[in-house]
């Protein structure tokens, strides 16, 4: 169980096109070079966003990891809070939720205190 | 005084990376105003640009974290990203390698700071870059602050660092310039992405604008992580050109709240010798 591997192995991916390489033809191989719990390799195959953000991985690894698997921002934001209300709250690093009302909604509020102005 | 602009801005990946769904008028009012620094960066004539960013992972990592770290190449490549989630293209930047040499032993002087000959750019200095130098004309320096994996370093030592790199930059012959990079409140990448607290952001800016020293130290990393995120802790970038602005005072060009860009969206420049 270490939050340091996930994040390590993610770090690597982001940042060297050949472990990326190796990554999409053997993932297992790559997997195995971390010291990672089954949970965590589960995480990481399938991959479960929601779950590595509970984990406690850093958006700005895990924002970049959903890029490569070709996952839209907006979804991207869902599967996080779907993984809240699956797994429950974050469980390691620098994460709290706030409660935020959402871009579209904050976006309406803006517009109107703008048009007041 | 070889000091010859000195400003801040945010560097949000949104900005260019989801464009499009911002309010077209606000985002516009962005990009002129990031246009316009770029027009007076280079009405100050630099022979280079020294970019004070907070790098997220694309170079550090927690396995070997510098608190404070430059640049010694003579080009870097960005940005690191996929370049259809930044939608920048990956490019070769010029840098200069002796005048980062001769910075770094100057900042040395007072502040243990890393370099590296070898430097991925990310969003933090490729966005500001896309508007600053969109011709990547200007040789520029990085360099970076931790404000990712804590501990990071106490805001004192921000402010000494960018103390250190005005006398490091006094005392080269060369002109340079120097931006700050970063957001104020936020909580990038998370499911709270697009909250931004922006009376907070306007506090934080009225002090960084007076260079009121006291004020903008009195901020501890709890308040930070309590009003601003833990984005906020990337005040440090801005409080490094505070220092490096020796007292000038700074005027706010732009800060609007554009929550698709995930930020208050800051323009804001210190008039040297004003």
């Amino acid at each position: 169980m270490s939050l340091y591997q996930v994040q390590k192995l993610i770090y690597q991916l982001n940042r060297d096109p050949r472990t990326r390489e190796r990554y999409e033809s053997k993932p297992e191989l790559v997997l195995a070079e971390y010291e990672l719990s089954d949970e965590e390799k589960r995480a990481l195959i399938e991959p479960d966003i929601g779950l590595l953000y509970v984990l406690g991985v850093n958006g700005q690894l895990l924002m970049h990891f959903a890029a490569l698997h070709h996952i839209e921002w907006n979804a991207y934001l869902e599967f996080m809070r779907q993984g809240l209300k699956k797994h429950g709250p974050v469980r390691e690093g620098v994460y709290a939720t706030t409660g935020y009302e959402g871009v579209e909604a904050h976006d309406e509020r803006l517009k109107q205190e703008r048009e007041k102005r | 005084m070889s000091l010859v602009y000195c400003g801040a801005c945010s560097h949000a990946p949104g900005i260019t990376g989801r464009a499009e769904r911002a309010d077209t008028q606000t985002r516009q009012a962005l990009h002129n105003a990031l246009y316009r620094m770029g027009d007076e960066i280079r009405a100050a004539k630099p022979d280079a640009l020294v970019v004070v960013a907070a790098e997220h992972f694309a170079n550090f990592f927690m396995n070997n974290m510098p608190a404070f770290a430059m640049g010694m190449a003579d080009s870097y490549e960005g940005p690191i990203e996929d370049e259809a989630f930044l939608k920048i293209k990956r490019t070769r930047v010029p840098g200069n390698r002796a005048l980062s040499r001769k910075l770094i032993e100057g900042v040395m002087q007072t502040v243990d700071v890393a370099y590296a000959e070898e430097w991925k750019f990310d969003h933090g200095i490729s966005v500001p870059l896309h508007f600053l130098t969109p011709d990547y004309d200007l040789p520029v320096i990085p360099a970076n602050i931790n404000c990712q994996g804590p501990p990071l370093a106490p805001l004192k030592r921000a402010w000494a660092f960018g103390e250190a790199l005005r006398s490091a930059i006094d005392s080269v012959p060369e002109r340079v310039a120097l931006v700050a990079t970063g957001g104020i409140s936020h909580w990038p990448a998370t499911p709270d992405s697009g909250k931004i607290n922006a009376a907070w952001d306007r506090e934080f800016l009225a002090r960084w604008a007076a260079n009121d020293r006291d004020a903008l130290l009195s901020y501890t990393d709890a308040d930070t992580y309590r009003d601003g995120g833990q984005g906020g802790f990337e005040m440090r970038t801005f409080i490094a050109a505070a220092a490096a602005a020796k007292g000038a005072k700074g005027r706010i060009d732009f800060c609007e709240p554009i929550p698709i860009f995930a930020v208050s969206c800051t323009v804001a420049t210190m008039q040297l010798g004003a």
